[in-house]
């Protein structure tokens, strides 16, 4: 009984959730690296594709080219979403699709173009950072204490 | 009449004079595309909103339904419904537009059996000489309002289920032709501790089992005694879990055919659901359109629909709680 929350419940419970646990089918983590990891890798290929291009035909540096590469795989990933196709591929490709910059682009899309309904003020500006809003509040403060962190010993 | 300790024996034996059931374009793709009605071959159903989408299916299945009842709405005395959104607006709002005298009523997805349950005893105690009874979900709406925008790039686990996008009417009258709704037996809220929003059909499972035995042992019969049994979207985990549940509990369901409405809708194969179909509409369209047909073309004479419903808000479960879960049957009988 290592488990606080498995103390509070009944003997009965306890035993559904055992048999329950026993019946449910496994998320099948092997395949969903695997996914992750070509679809992920594919999408970062294809960024490093659009920023060389931005250096040999753009006419950027090397240390600029990554801010119109950002904006290309934001734009891509908006359109793809709102055509109904991001989140198919994402049901498909997991973290792969999840973790790159058109993951967090989706995010934001994918919630402005639901709520739309609502209006532009409350539905568009109030619920469009509902999924995004995490992911830069905990990115502010983890920056925040990996800044202190060098700043003391760095 | 009451009958035991939580049933009601309907003794007029009130009918469904008239049933209809429109679904989305998802469910028209699927193995029981046949038995609908009306199929939509778009998912917002010409409307503006999700919210508009699935009161549109809903008001369309009630009048239809009073349509293939053989009557008017200004005939119908009382309207029952419910469903999944906020405050039920769907039904609320489809209530609006309909102007017949009305019951909202929420039990998630048990809300189908609950409205007919309902409707069937107002009729029977005389009440009513008609009542409707009627349910929706819509898969965007549910989606937006349990779990993430629709357009959300999130990876589902092989326990999710998909919200069935229909809407489904019965129209219970004192006399007339069609199948009786003889008996209903009013569920519990269960609650064995899951907290998993992913697997509802495994928290939803024993409240099905707890409401099937309560029925079995208020009437004193036998799984036997009906040609069907119908879980309303237990889904691909839940149902087996069911059947261990009644094998340890030394309920021989072998008996009759135990199958799950949400197991039912779609095509496995080619449609990628997860672990099947949940959702008020699961249970209403499948029974009111596929069931009700098999039961007219005389392959069921006896069939007992036990809609499941899980209790929970997106609230309760960010709050750690575990999900509480109730079951309704309604046995429907050939005429």
């Amino acid at each position: 009984m290592a488990d606080p929350k498995k103390k509070k419940l009944s003997p009965v419970q306890q035993q559904y959730q055992e048999l329950a646990k026993k019946r449910e089918p496994r998320r099948p983590v092997l395949k969903n690296c695997l996914r992750a990891f070509v679809s992920g890798g594919t999408i970062c290929l294809v960024g490093q594709a659009i920023q060389q291009m931005f250096i040999h035909w753009g006419g950027f540096p090397k240390e600029k080219a990554s801010n119109p590469t950002v904006a290309v795989l934001i734009l891509v990933s908006v359109i793809l979403t709102s055509l109904g196709v991001y989140d198919k591929f994402a049901q498909w490709a997991g973290a792969g699709s999840a973790v790159p910059v058109t993951g967090f682009a989706n995010a934001m899309a994918s919630a402005a173009i639901e709520h739309r309904s609502e209006g532009v003020v409350l539905g568009i500006g109030g619920k469009m950072f509902k999924l995004a809003g995490p992911v830069i509040v905990f990115g502010t403060v983890t920056a925040f204490v990996v800044g202190i962190c060098h700043w003391l010993f760095g | 009449m009451l009958q035991g300790h939580q049933s009601w024996v309907f003794e007029r034996k009130p009918v469904l004079l008239g049933t209809a059931t429109v679904v989305g374009p998802f469910e028209g793709q699927g193995p029981l595309a046949d038995d609908f009605d009306i199929i939509h071959g778009d998912l917002s159903v010409g409307q503006q909103s999700w919210e508009k989408a699935e009161r549109t299916l809903l008001e369309e299945a009630v009048k239809l339904a009073i349509e293939n009842a053989g009557l008017t709405k200004d005939q119908v005395q009382f309207y029952v419904g419910g469903d999944l959104t906020n405050q039920i607006i769907s039904n609320s709002f489809a209530a609006r537009s309909l102007s017949i005298p009305y019951l909202g009523v929420f039990g998630a997805c048990s809300t189908s059996m609950e409205s007919l349950a309902l409707a069937a005893q107002l009729v029977d105690s005389g009440a009513a000489r008609y009542v409707v009874a009627g349910t929706c979900s819509h898969n965007a709406t549910a989606e937006k309002q349990y779990r993430y925008p629709t357009e959300y790039g999130s990876q589902k686990p092989p326990t999710a289920q998909f919200t069935v996008t229909g809407a489904g009417a019965a129209v219970v009258a004192d006399k007339g032709e069609g199948p009786a709704v003889t008996r209903a037996t009013i569920g519990r809220v269960v609650d064995m501790g899951i907290k998993d929003p992913f697997n509802l059909g495994a928290a939803m499972a024993p409240a099905a089992v707890d409401t099937i035995e309560a029925h079995l042992r208020d009437f004193r019969i036998e799984p036997g005694y009906y040609d069907v049994i119908a879980t309303g979207d237990l889904s691909g985990v839940g149902h087996p879990l069911a059947k261990d549940l009644f094998r340890r509990h030394g309920i021989p369901i072998d008996q009759t055919h135990f199958t799950d409405c949400g197991l039912l809708i779609y095509d496995f194969e080619k449609q990628k659901v997860q672990a099947g179909a949940s959702g008020c509409g699961c249970s209403a369209v499948v029974t009111y359109g596929h069931l009700l047909k098999r039961m007219r073309r005389g392959e069921i004479r006896r069939m007992l629909i036990v809609a499941t419903g899980a209790l929970l808000s997106p609230i309760s479960y960010q709050q750690g709680e575990s999900i509480p879960c109730i079951a309704h049957a309604v046995a429907i009988e050939a005429e």
